[in-house]
Formats: structure tokens, C-alpha cells, sequence
């Protein structure tokens, strides 16, 4: 064989920046091609499903909602729906639209904080958002306002933004009075109108030329965009319901990282979140989501990753318009909850998460005490599509300088609002570049 | 409290084993965010910005717990490039809920957890930062309070002690006037023997207390664990109770030792 120049570059980042949670990436290419791609996540476990064994039932939502300060009432939201499916509750519409209302105001919250605070500065070329603020008051401003008006939603409805106390299985521990969820509505609109001109603003930001070949699965609901519950349905034909989720997916271990990768079984990686659900179900979104989404060529099948930032700011609007007739309409329930009585068996629950499909199952004994758990978090499903990616986009930019090439990768990881600390936990990026004869 | 210079005091903010909650409660400032970000020098806060700054940091502000043997090193150096840190949350001052595993055994816990458990590395215990290094402040709460977080803020810039109440979730109940849920509903409320901040969130929304905040200074868990039993409450149920979120602060701790130990007692006698 002839002697031939090689070269060989490797990206490295040993903490990635703007994600929650902790991880690494390391990537290593030989002439431009990657050989070794790896998101080492060693946030170290904190085994929630052993310690969840010999815990009441009732308890599983309060405990869950701690696996992720950013998105804990998807947790309090994927156990209720399990433990109700197991006990055969169904709680009446007026608690289902409290939980609705809750549950938007987590995606106001989460959506806003990771499109304006964690990615818009990569499209921009800020560090933070703070660096961003310095230039785009504006822009930061109005996001934080919008972002306060999410978090005021969940502290109304569940007593503080951050791990709530109000939710229970078969409903709540209080309901509030009408009045309280009326006086939010002008801000409601002022957010939705203030969200629709910012997602065209979104739109209008540089997007690398990429696209993956994805599986998307999300949940569907015959009569929503999917939120708070729905059958399990892919791009490639699942559609299935949450209690058949273990037979069509699973979990496997790898090396490098303490969180389990998610694959379907016999094909391997899909994607899960925002694109996922826009692609399946962009019929369902609100009219202004809809026509702004129209207005800025943003329609299905979206499959660039950085596009991500355009469907999350869009599902905002949806949120916001959603939650605006919610509070106009609400009627108090009889009671803040359904009462139940213990039952042995095994529940299985899921909702869309910000970042995707949360589930949870739950194996129950006869005196209300859980005898086995299993938690499947969007990030632990996504893991293995955020590597695929980076092994198609890297030689894209294996060319270019080390630190524009290594924040552009981390970029790629961003655009899904990777949550370490539900997976497990932080990412390392490293580029490393050696060139030499071999 | 090292008083002001002339620069903008460095600040950084770490995590360890946690949910990110803690850290978030920063950003969730959305009123005052920007304003703290001209008066402090953010050096550090990998959440919120790639751009790091070298150490020493003039206030450190440290979520979660100690759970492996990389973070006890962490941990240290973290401590070493600090002025003033700051324990936040119930994972950082109790260890947090991951601190369950104190009471079993962690090999069983990574068998249940991961199919290979060779792979993953993690002490025994998870601990509170107090056990690792000294500590200046500990900000209790799971999740912690965003004016407290404010107030300790606003306390180091202007060189004063901040003002962290450690009275309990009662006195402030009383104070606001709400029925007690003891009294009024029948249950089991950890307000009594839990350290205040929460703004009496669970009594407030008809729920017992359920201590996330952690003991407060001089809690009596005893007398009001015998009120609970009295009320019907079984032992295995008070166990739980005191073993949550701030399992492994030694008030809780011990609490949730005696009923365990009550509870093994009971199983024997019926057995």
C-alpha cells in the first residue's frame, strides 16, 4: 500500500455549555471522514427507579418531578396518567383542562428559556444571553417577560414554578377560583401576538444546510396536538397505545454514557420533540401557529435539526393561544380531585414532555407500594439520533477552524434541547486535530 | 461577607448530582436576571453561557450532591477557587432524594438500574457538600426560594449577613392564618418540625407539608411522630415521610431510623 498523508482531527468540548445536565462530546475524523463519534454523558446516576421499589404509589409524581427541575411537571403529568391507568381513573374535563393550562405553562417556560436564552445566541454568535442582551435588549427582554408569564401559569396552578406541590394522582390538591385564571388572559394574547411576530424573526435566522433521515414518533390525540396524553405513532407506521410502548421500543447500555440509549426494536434511532410532533401533527396546532407557520415556509416534513428553534417557537404561539381559551373557559370542578382506592397491577403513562415523549410504567403491589418502575426520558430517546447526527454533520465542518467547528457541533447538540439531567446528566465536546503519515 | 472593590464581583455557579432546579431558580429571576448580570461578573454558569472565566470566584453558588468519586474532587477544588459558598438546595445541604440509597446497598441499586453495571461509577453515598469541604452557607428547599436566592445575592454585594429565617413552616402558617391541615383535615404535616421559605406552599393548596425544606434549627420529629401515631399513621408511612428529599439531614435522618427500626419490630411481632 502506498505511503499516504493522512490527517486526523478531533473535536473535543469536555463541558458542553447551555444544556442541562452534564456531558462531553469527543469526536475524532481521519481525512475529513469521522471514525469516532461519542456524547459521554457522566453526570452520575441517581437510580430513581431502584429508590421509586417500596415507595407508595402516590408519592411516584413528587419523587419523578425530581429527576428534572426544568421539566418536572411533564414527570408529575407521565406518573399521574400511568398510576390512573392502572387504577382505571379518568378525571372530569374541568381538572384535565387545569392540567392542560399547567402543562403549557411548563412548555411557555421551558420553550422560551431554551430558544432565547440556550440556542438563539449560537445562531447569533453570543456566549450567552447575557452577551445577547447587550445588543438585542429587545429581544431578551421580551422573552424573559413571556417566559415570567409561563412560570406565573405554573405557580398559579401548582403553588411555585419549579417542582409544583399542587398536582396529585386524580387531580389536585386545590383548584383555583376562575377570576384568578381570567386575569391572565390579556397577558395570554399580548404573549401569543408578541410570540408570532418573534417566531418570523426566528425564521428568519441562518440555518446550516442539513438534514437528517429521521423516525419520528410522538404521541397523537384525536382532538389536540398532543400533549397531555395519546397513542404512540411514528413517520414509518407505529401506532400503537402506551401500554404496548416496552414491546416496540427499548433500552440498551453503552460505555460511554450513564444514560441507557433508546432504540426501536430491530431498526434502531428515532427522534422525539418538537419536530417530531410538528411533523405528525401539524393539523392540530392553533390557527396562529398555523398561520405564521404558513406565512414563514416553516411546513412538513421539516428535517433540519437547527429548524428546531422555528417549530419550538411556533409550539409557544400554539401554547400560549391554547392556554388563553383555557382560562376563559374554566369552571371550577366538584372536587379538586377523584378519590381512589389501592389496587394492585401495572399502569403505563405518557405526555410530550418539551423535549418529547416521558415515560413512565409502574408495577404496583396490594398495598399501594410500587414494586418496580421504568422511566424513559426524551434525551435517553434522542441520544442516539444527537450522535447520528454529528456523524453526518461533522464532515461539514471538519474544515473549518477548531473553535467555529466545535461550537457548531455543539450547536448540533443543542438543537435538541438535550436535558442531561433527565438522561442522567452534562456534555464534553472535544476537538482534537492531529495530522501525521500513517 | 468580603465587602465590595472595585470590580464586579465573580460569580460562578456549579452542579453536582442534581436536577437542575436549583440553577434554574437563577434564570427564573426573569425581573431581575439582566439586573444581577450588571452588578456581578457571571464567570461561570455553564447552563447559561459558554464563556468561562478563571478562578477564584468571589461567590460560588453550588446545586446538588456529592455521589461519586470525581465529584469529591470536584467538590475540593470548587471549595479551593471560592470565597463564599453557598450550599443550594436539598441535594447540596441533605443529599438529596438520591441520598435513599444511603439506606441500601448501591450494588443492588445499579443491578436494578443498569444492565451492566461495570460501567458506571458512584460512591456508596450520596452526601450533602458539608461532609466534603466547609460550607458558608447552606439555602435549603427542594426547590429552594427565589427570594432567598435573591436575598443572599443582594446580602453579598452589599457586605451584610443575609437574613435566611430558621423558624418552622407552622410559625408562618399561623402568621398567615391558614386552618392547619392537622387539625382540619387529619394529616400527617411536616410543618412543625420543617424549616420556613416556601411561603407555606402545601398547607396553603390543602396538603400536609411535606418537609422539602428540611428540619428546621431544633425540630422535636419524636413529639410529633407520636401525635401522628396516635392519629392512626403506621410506622412504614412515617418512615417514608421523614425520608424524602432531605433524607439524609441528620434531624430527618434519625426520625426516619426510629420508625424504620419500629416498623421492623411490628413486621416481627406479626410475623
Amino acid at each position: 500500500m502506498p505511503q499516504q498523508k493522512r490527517r486526523i482531527v478531533t473535536i473535543k468540548v469536555d463541558a458542553l455549555a447551555r444544556v442541562e445536565g452534564e456531558g462531553a462530546l469527543h469526536i475524532k475524523a481521519r481525512d475529513g471522514r469521522p471514525e469516532e463519534v461519542r456524547l459521554d454523558i457522566y453526570e452520575p446516576p441517581r437510580f430513581f427507579e431502584a429508590l421509586l421499589r417500596g415507595r407508595n404509589a402516590a408519592e411516584a409524581p413528587d419523587i419523578t418531578a425530581r429527576i428534572c427541575g426544568i421539566c418536572p411537571v411533564a414527570y408529575l403529568m407521565s406518573a399521574c396518567n400511568a398510576l390512573e391507568n392502572l387504577l382505571g381513573l379518568s378525571p372530569p374535563p374541568a381538572i384535565r383542562d387545569l392540567r392542560l393550562l399547567l402543562y403549557y405553562g411548563e412548555w411557555i417556560e421551558s420553550h422560551t428559556l431554551h430558544i432565547f436564552l440556550l440556542h438563539a445566541p449560537d445562531f447569533l454568535g453570543y456566549a450567552s444571553a447575557i452577551h445577547l442582551a447587550n445588543d438585542h435588549p429587545d429581544v431578551v427582554q421580551e422573552a424573559l417577560r413571556v417566559k415570567k408569564l409561563g412560570n406565573a401559569l405554573v405557580t398559579l396552578l401548582g403553588g411555585r414554578e419549579i417542582h409544583p406541590v399542587n398536582v396529585r394522582v386524580g387531580g389536585f390538591y386545590s383548584v383555583p377560583h376562575p377570576r384568578d385564571l381570567r386575569a391572565m388572559r390579556d397577558r395570554l394574547l399580548w404573549a401569543r401576538d408578541a410570540m408570532a411576530e418573534r417566531a418570523r424573526w426566528v425564521a428568519g435566522l441562518d440555518f446550516p444546510d442539513f438534514e437528517g433521515d429521521y423516525e419520528f414518533v410522538a404521541l397523537r390525540h384525536p382532538d389536540e396536538y398532543a400533549i397531555l396524553e395519546g397513542r404512540v405513532v411514528s413517520s414509518r407506521g407505529i401506532d400503537i397505545s402506551v401500554s404496548r410502548y416496552d414491546e416496540v421500543f427499548e433500552e440498551q447500555q453503552v460505555p460511554h454514557s450513564n444514560a441507557l440509549h433508546s432504540v426501536i426494536r430491530g431498526r434502531g434511532s428515532y427522534l422525539v420533540g418538537p419536530l417530531a410532533r410538528f411533523n405528525l401533527n401539524f393539523a392540530q396546532l392553533s390557527p396562529t401557529a398555523r398561520e405564521v407557520a404558513t406565512a414563514v415556509g416553516a411546513v412538513p416534513p421539516i428535517r433540519n435539526p437547527f429548524k428546531s428553534i422555528i417549530v419550538r417557537s411556533l409550539e409557544v404561539v400554539h401554547a400560549l393561544e391554547e392556554a388563553s381559551m383555557l382560562v376563559e373557559r374554566y369552571e371550577p370542578p366538584e372536587r379538586a380531585a377523584v378519590e381512589y382506592a389501592v389496587k394492585a397491577g401495572v399502569g403505563y403513562g405518557a405526555s410530550e414532555a418539551p423535549r418529547g415523549i416521558l415515560y413512565h410504567r409502574y408495577r404496583v403491589d396490594a398495598q399501594g407500594l410500587i414494586a418496580d418502575a421504568n422511566i424513559v426520558p426524551p434525551t435517553a430517546q434522542n441520544q442516539k439520533r444527537i450522535e447520528e447526527d454529528l456523524w453526518h454533520f461533522a464532515p461539514q465542518v471538519l474544515g473549518l477552524p477548531v473553535e467555529k467547528a466545535t461550537w457548531l457541533c455543539e450547536q448540533a447538540i443543542r438543537n435538541y434541547d438535550p436535558c442531561i439531567s433527565c438522561a442522567t446528566h452534562f456534555l464534553r465536546l472535544t476537538i482534537e486535530r492531529v495530522s501525521g503519515t500513517g | 461577607m468580603p465587602v465590595r472593590t472595585g470590580r464586579k464581583p465573580k460569580l460562578a455557579v456549579w452542579k453536582f448530582a442534581s436536577c437542575d432546579g436549583c440553577q434554574l431558580t437563577l434564570l427564573d429571576c426573569e425581573d431581575e436576571l439582566l439586573a444581577i448580570a450588571g452588578e456581578v461578573e457571571i464567570a461561570y454558569f455553564l447552563e447559561a453561557s459558554r464563556a468561562i472565566v478563571k478562578g477564584p470566584y468571589d461567590l460560588s453558588v453550588v446545586e446538588g450532591s456529592i455521589s461519586s468519586p470525581e465529584q469529591v474532587e470536584a467538590i475540593r477544588k470548587v471549595r479551593q477557587q471560592s470565597k463564599f459558598l453557598v450550599a443550594m438546595g436539598a441535594c447540596a445541604s441533605g443529599g438529596g432524594i438520591q441520598s435513599l440509597r444511603n439506606f441500601a446497598d448501591v450494588k443492588e441499586y445499579m443491578q436494578a438500574v443498569y444492565p451492566t453495571p461495570e460501567y458506571v461509577r458512584t460512591l456508596d453515598k450520596s452526601l450533602p457538600m458539608s461532609a466534603y469541604v466547609p460550607v458558608d452557607l447552606e439555602l435549603k428547599g427542594c426547590s429552594p426560594s427565589k427570594a432567598q436566592l435573591l436575598e443572599v445575592i443582594s446580602a453579598f454585594l452589599n457586605g451584610r449577613r443575609p437574613n435566611v429565617p430558621t423558624h418552622s413552616v407552622c410559625v408562618d402558617c399561623k402568621r398567615q392564618g391558614i386552618a392547619c391541615v392537622i387539625v382540619a383535615l387529619g394529616l400527617p404535616c411536616l410543618g412543625p418540625v420543617t424549616q420556613t421559605g416556601c411561603g407555606v406552599l402545601c398547607p396553603s393548596h390543602r396538603r400536609a407539608c411535606y418537609g422539602c425544606f428540611g428540619p428546621m434549627e431544633t425540630p422535636n420529629t419524636e413529639s410529633l411522630g407520636a401525635w401522628f401515631t396516635l392519629m392512626g399513621v403506621p410506622s412504614d408511612s412515617l418512615m417514608r415521610l421523614f425520608r424524602t428529599f432531605n433524607a439524609y439531614a441528620p434531624a430527618f435522618k434519625e426520625a426516619s431510623e426510629r420508625y424504620a427500626s419500629a416498623e421492623a419490630t411490628h413486621s416481627h411481632d406479626q410475623g
